[in-house]
């Protein structure tokens, strides 16, 4: 269907789109790339009476470097984010898992902050951050605050982020030199929603055992879910074929997916087991494979 | 689609409806549109460009793909009012008077169309796609295809239309 009716306003200034905010607040829908917000608009499953369009706001269409790592700003789509050179060096789960949202005509408006503040809990970028540990900048008329991932997500669709905020950025870490990264899905059509995802950052100690973790599923429950059990197993084990074994047994444990029409609850269970055990070989691969080049070159 | 519109971009008429000027094809239009009009439904209806369809009207198909400043969009996932001073390319810009484009000519001889209700969108999603760089096996072809639908004559035929004007644009080899 059309879009039902709203008001709309194109505020030019931060300050303009947060004083529009603060009036409409729970009456009003943030509009950045719109490629979530027009089908929930088409649909007809919100209708909000306002639509505050943050596009023409300056100076947040920017990458920017940070002293630890970048901040991705609210109108940074998903696709200049894709071909980021430098976030595919330090930050390669953003860039692997950029090629798995959906297609590119889609990516080249939908932005990665619009992604976060939208929060399906099948999507590719709320697993990323939450496994980066990354860090929502969540501004209002009345300041400026900072959510990290642990505390943002909170239900299917549902954020931090009151009625009257904006999400201005997102800001994460660059990988150290031994940290890998991996993120898998599994999708029945290049481009559709996976039907469960996994997304992993391992960071290696000096003894080559696991020093600390993150292991974040996607599409197994109301939000992006750490896999506590399967990170504190982890921790302290060398990343070997019997602890990737262990840690899918766990992984299986943890989540307790609900069955759609798209995959039974056992379904997903079992693939949420899979990926994070093909997630956790693809760093145990990469890392072997950094090293041998190290010792290659010494 | 008056004339003296395209000289008040972004000013509200008394309805609640706003001037929106763009370029379209080489060409400097304006027509007026309610905030809450698609970016398709004023292609279709304000400016008479039919040849872009609409199919889901919420950005699954990828029938109503156009190029936005360069980038291939669902132009029912935009409003027609953040497109104001764009530059859009839409499929009835891709023929050169009665010369069809060699992507356009491709599809004609791979029998890449039948019913013909999804091909704008496709051809505008390729040669976005074909801009970019080439595209050399059919697996990036599917990829190039992927972000559309197709109901009735299937995919084989486009495969082969993609490879070779990708051949004939980018050089065989590449």
């Amino acid at each position: 269907m059309k879009p039902p009716q709203f008001a709309y306003h194109a505020p030019t200034s931060v300050d303009e789109a947060l004083g529009l905010l603060a009036e409409y607040g729970d009456q009003s829908k943030v509009l950045a790339g719109g490629q979530s917000l027009f089908p929930v608009l088409s649909y007809r499953l919100a209708a909000p009476e306002h639509l505050i369009d943050i596009n023409r706001l300056p100076g947040l269409d920017q990458i920017e470097r940070t002293p630890d790592g970048w901040r991705v700003p609210a109108l940074v789509r998903q696709r200049q984010a894709e071909r980021s050179a430098e976030l595919a060096a330090g930050a390669p789960l953003v860039t692997e898992a950029l090629a798995q949202v959906a297609h590119p005509q889609i990516r080249n408006r939908g932005t990665i902050c619009g992604s976060l503040a939208h929060a399906d809990s099948s999507a590719e970028l709320p697993a990323v951050m939450l496994a980066l540990n990354a860090r929502m900048t969540i501004a209002a008329a009345s300041g400026i605050r900072t959510v990290g991932s642990d505390e943002f997500f909170l239900f299917h669709m549902t954020t931090a982020i009151e009625p009257h905020e904006l999400l201005l950025a997102v800001e994460f870490d660059e990988a150290g030199p031994r940290t890998y990264t991996s993120f898998q899905e599994f999708a029945t059509r290049k481009g559709d929603f996976g039907l469960a995802g996994v997304a992993v950052t391992v960071t290696f100690g000096d003894g080559g055992t696991v020093e600390r973790c993150r292991v974040v599923a996607a599409g197994v429950a109301p939000t992006p879910l750490r896999l506590t059990a399967v990170e504190n197993l982890l921790t302290g084990t060398v990343l070997d074929e019997r602890a990737r074994a262990a840690a899918r047994d766990a992984a299986r444990r943890a989540v307790d997916p609900a069955g759609d029409v798209h995959a039974d609850a056992e379904y997903r269970r079992q693939l949420a087991a899979v990926l994070v055990h093909r997630a956790l070989t693809a760093v145990h691969d990469k890392a072997v494979h950094d090293k041998e080049e190290n010792n290659h070159g010494a | 689609m008056e004339p003296d519109l395209a000289d008040r971009p972004g000013t509200l008429d008394e309805a609640g409806a706003r001037v929106v000027t763009v370029t379209v094809n080489g060409e400097r239009r304006g027509g007026l549109a309610p905030v809450r009009m698609t970016l398709a439904d004023f292609l279709r209806h304000e400016l008479g460009l039919k040849g872009t369809h609409l199919g889901c009207e919420h950005g699954v198909c990828g029938a109503c793909t156009v190029i936005v400043n360069g980038a291939a969009v669902r132009s029912c996932l935009m409003l027609a009012v953040q497109a104001d001073g764009a530059t859009i390319e839409t499929v009835e810009g891709l023929a050169d008077g009665d010369e069809l484009s060699p992507l356009q000519q491709a599809f004609h001889r791979n029998h890449a169309l039948q019913c013909g209700f999804c091909t704008a969108g496709f051809l505008m999603s390729i040669t976005a796609a074909l801009r970019e760089g080439p595209v050399t096996t059919d697996e990036q072809a599917r990829e190039v295809l992927s972000g559309n639908i197709c109901r009735c004559t299937g995919y084989a035929g486009m495969i082969k239309a993609v490879r070779e004007t990708s051949a004939q644009t980018h050089g065989e080899g590449a």
